[in-house]
């Protein structure tokens, strides 16, 4: 029954498995003070799993194991972003974790399953591989956030995290069984076809609130977006990189699987859902993030709004709709990845840069990290041309397409208010004094952090006159 | 029928026995307890399964979980120390609203699905296969990429577990007889030049002198 054709079709999630597996016993075999062994290994398998990924890309649509794994163009656009996303944090997060003792091979092959269960997740074909891949997923990403078993914080945000995702998984789970019992399929689009048909709408409904419950949870959307702050403070940096740009492009994902491959004939009644998510994450992302003193804080309460405009795409269910999320997803991991690494640059031994004030006067002190953070900022409250521009206006034509005229009056009146934090954090950088006793920049950050850093940064800038090409790509992947 | 009626009163019994337990489970005081509930949980479950002609499942859910993984519970919650009473603090305060929430949710559960309209497609009937014969070719032909991500999820959670609950202990004395039996005069014993005589210090070290 299984063919080669299968384990074609599955080349690059079989050899992420294989070289996570490689990577965690080959740290068992190294001093270490050897581990930048691991380090450099880990990014080259990274790399090679782009390749994989691009090369072995069919021209259609090809699915393995009967219908279980789906390779298409949407999976390609969300693994490559992964990947990518997952290296800049392997070269940012090296000298953090160095500096903290927390320089460990598992944190590469607790983080390689993690990426390897969002590949799983995003190319799902069936419900159990949707849970199962988002189980894989999930569970690396709570042990990574109690890394610094030190930190009471980090343990905190630990059992917060773990608890409210099993939460949201045991609803998903609990979903899902209830489509599996109106529907008798665990095929998605077998759930599409006895959908349409069925005589139990009212389960099916019912199971379609837990699902969306569930979607609501992994991206952190209003109200199930509790966990997302604590989880931004209380993680290591880089772990709070990880989880703000890789988990949000894996709901993507999972919501396109779950709800148009799955649930298309609901799609009346979850658009409604989805969108009243999306303006109450708007509303209280953008205003909250105001009162933030904590700048990881604030990016989580930044990320809940801009989740709002994720679902803003979501909610009209169309290619376009689709492509626009996908793109905005994208976009909005690659800017996190900037602010983040900023963060991560500017730490040092015994000093954190969480707060917003520890920016007081950067311009004054680095000039080239004050521009970088700009330029992430800027882009994430979306001031034209930059690329969070391009990607706001996609999602919100995608909104006003789908008739939900009064949802893209929200999102544009709370981007805004949202406007006010961004610019505060330019404010401080340039227009402040460094805070009495605060001392300039480490010696030098690591040599490969600022050259990548720079080079996502001046990526972000870039993007702008390749945001048709990208577009292109996100259509292509919907058929639109 | 009265074969039906039978299986009837088994599955209520059973299935409120389960509940009941698995009520105790999260409402006992005592940890132990609340574990050993837990097992009566896992038992009538199996129970269940076993009614719905599941005998593999129920037999593996009494094997391995009643049996290996329950009783392993069962000494970590007796090794650790916890005290019960903070854990208390705030249940019977929140409790008519935790109560409240249930209830509505159960009543708009029922009321929406309709329970009684409801007739439930069952899955594919394994004619003419074991229970054990049916179970294992299933899982290894059409659910095998599930099966094997359950696998590299046990994996993950044996790694986090070994991450999170190791502590190398760093203070630790131990010999390194590679390292004993490598090293040489020079790396053992330095050579310092010093004068030939020094003029005695003071008078502290006079009195030793004279007390040796």
């Amino acid at each position: 029954m299984i063919t080669l054709n299968d384990l074609l079709v599955m080349v690059p999630e079989l050899y992420l498995t294989a070289a996570a597996c490689f990577v965690l016993l080959f740290d068992v075999f190294i001093n270490d003070d050897q581990r930048d062994a691991t380090h450099w290994v880990a990014i080259i398998v990274m790399l090679v799993g782009i390749f994989l990924v691009v090369h072995g890309q069919p021209d259609t649509t090809a699915t393995a194991f009967g219908g279980m794994f789906v390779r298409d163009r949407m999976a390609e656009i969300l693994k490559v972003t992964v990947l990518i996303a997952t290296i800049l944090m392997y070269v940012m997060a090296r000298p953090w974790l160095r500096d903290r003792q927390l320089f460990m091979g598992e944190f590469y092959s607790l983080s390689m399953f993690s990426v390897l269960g969002v590949m799983l997740l995003v190319s799902a074909g069936n419900l159990i591989t949707v849970y199962l891949g988002l189980e894989l997923f999930a569970l690396p990403a709570y042990a990574l956030v109690a890394l610094n078993r030190e930190s009471k914080l980090s343990s905190e945000a630990a059992i917060k995290f773990f608890v409210l995702g099993s939460l949201a998984s045991g609803l998903i789970l609990f979903g899902m069984s209830l489509i599996y019992g109106a529907t008798g399929t665990l095929d998605l689009h077998g759930i599409f076809a006895a959908a349409g048909t069925t005589t139990h709408p009212h389960l099916l409904q019912f199971g379609l609130v837990f699902l969306v419950v569930g979607i609501g949870f992994e991206f952190g959307a209003v109200p199930f977006h509790m966990w997302l702050p604590d989880v931004y403070e209380g993680a290591p940096t880089p772990i709070a990189m990880y989880i703000s740009a890789v988990p949000k492009l894996a709901a993507v994902g999972l919501a396109y699987r779950l709800l148009e491959v799955g649930m298309g004939p609901f799609a009346d009644d979850w658009r409604i859902m989805l969108a009243i998510m999306a303006a109450l994450s708007l509303v209280v992302g953008n205003v909250v993030a105001i009162a933030q003193k904590n700048l990881k804080r604030m990016l989580a309460y930044s990320t809940i709004s801009h989740m709002g405009f994720v679902f803003l795409g979501l909610a009209n269910p169309t290619p376009e709709g689709y492509s626009a999320a996908l793109f905005y997803a994208v976009c909005f991991a690659l800017m996190e990845t900037v602010a983040f690494g900023v963060i991560l640059a500017l730490a040092r031994k015994g000093f954190e840069c969480e707060m917003i004030d520890d920016l007081k006067g950067l311009n004054r002190r680095s000039p080239w990290f004050a521009g970088m953070m700009a330029i992430a900022m800027f882009s994430l409250a979306g001031i034209p041309p930059l690329w969070g521009f391009i990607a706001k206006v996609l999602v919100l034509k995608a909104a006003i397409d789908g008739g939900m005229l009064w949802l893209a009056i929200v999102a544009i009146i709370c981007s805004i208010i949202g406007l006010f934090y961004y610019l505060r954090v330019i404010w401080v950088m340039y227009f402040e004094q460094p805070a009495e006793g605060v001392e300039p920049l480490q010696a030098k950050p690591d040599l490969a952090l600022r050259g990548l850093l720079s080079i996502n940064a001046l990526g972000l800038v870039a993007m702008i006159f390749f945001s048709g090409p990208l577009l292109a790509w996100c259509r292509a992947a919907f058929g639109g | 029928m009265n074969h039906a009626i039978l299986q009837m009163v088994c599955f209520i019994a059973f299935a409120v026995v389960a509940v009941g337990a698995a009520l105790a489970v999260v409402s006992v005081k005592n940890t132990v307890h609340a574990v050993l509930a837990l097992v009566l949980t896992f038992f009538s479950a199996a129970c269940l399964w076993m009614l719905a002609e599941a005998e593999f499942l129920a037999l593996a859910l009494v094997v391995v979980y009643v049996g290996a993984v329950m009783v392993l519970f069962l000494f970590v919650v007796m090794m650790l120390d916890i005290d019960l009473e903070p854990m208390r603090e705030g249940f019977i305060k929140y409790l008519p609203i935790g109560i409240g929430a249930a209830v509505i949710m159960l009543l708009e559960m029922l009321g929406i699905i309709g329970i009684k309209t409801l007739q439930v497609p069952a899955g594919p009937n394994p004619a003419g296969m074991s229970n054990i014969e049916w179970l294992g070719t299933a899982l290894f032909t059409h659910f095998l990429l599930p099966f094997e991500i359950a696998a590299l999820i046990l994996t993950v959670g044996l790694v986090a577990a070994v991450v999170l609950a190791l502590r190398v202990r760093t203070f630790s004395r131990r010999q390194n007889p590679a390292a004993q039996s490598a090293v040489r005069a020079a790396g053992r014993v330095r050579m310092v030049k010093m004068a030939a005589s020094t003029t005695a210090p003071g008078p502290t070290t006079v009195g030793e002198d004279s007390q040796a």
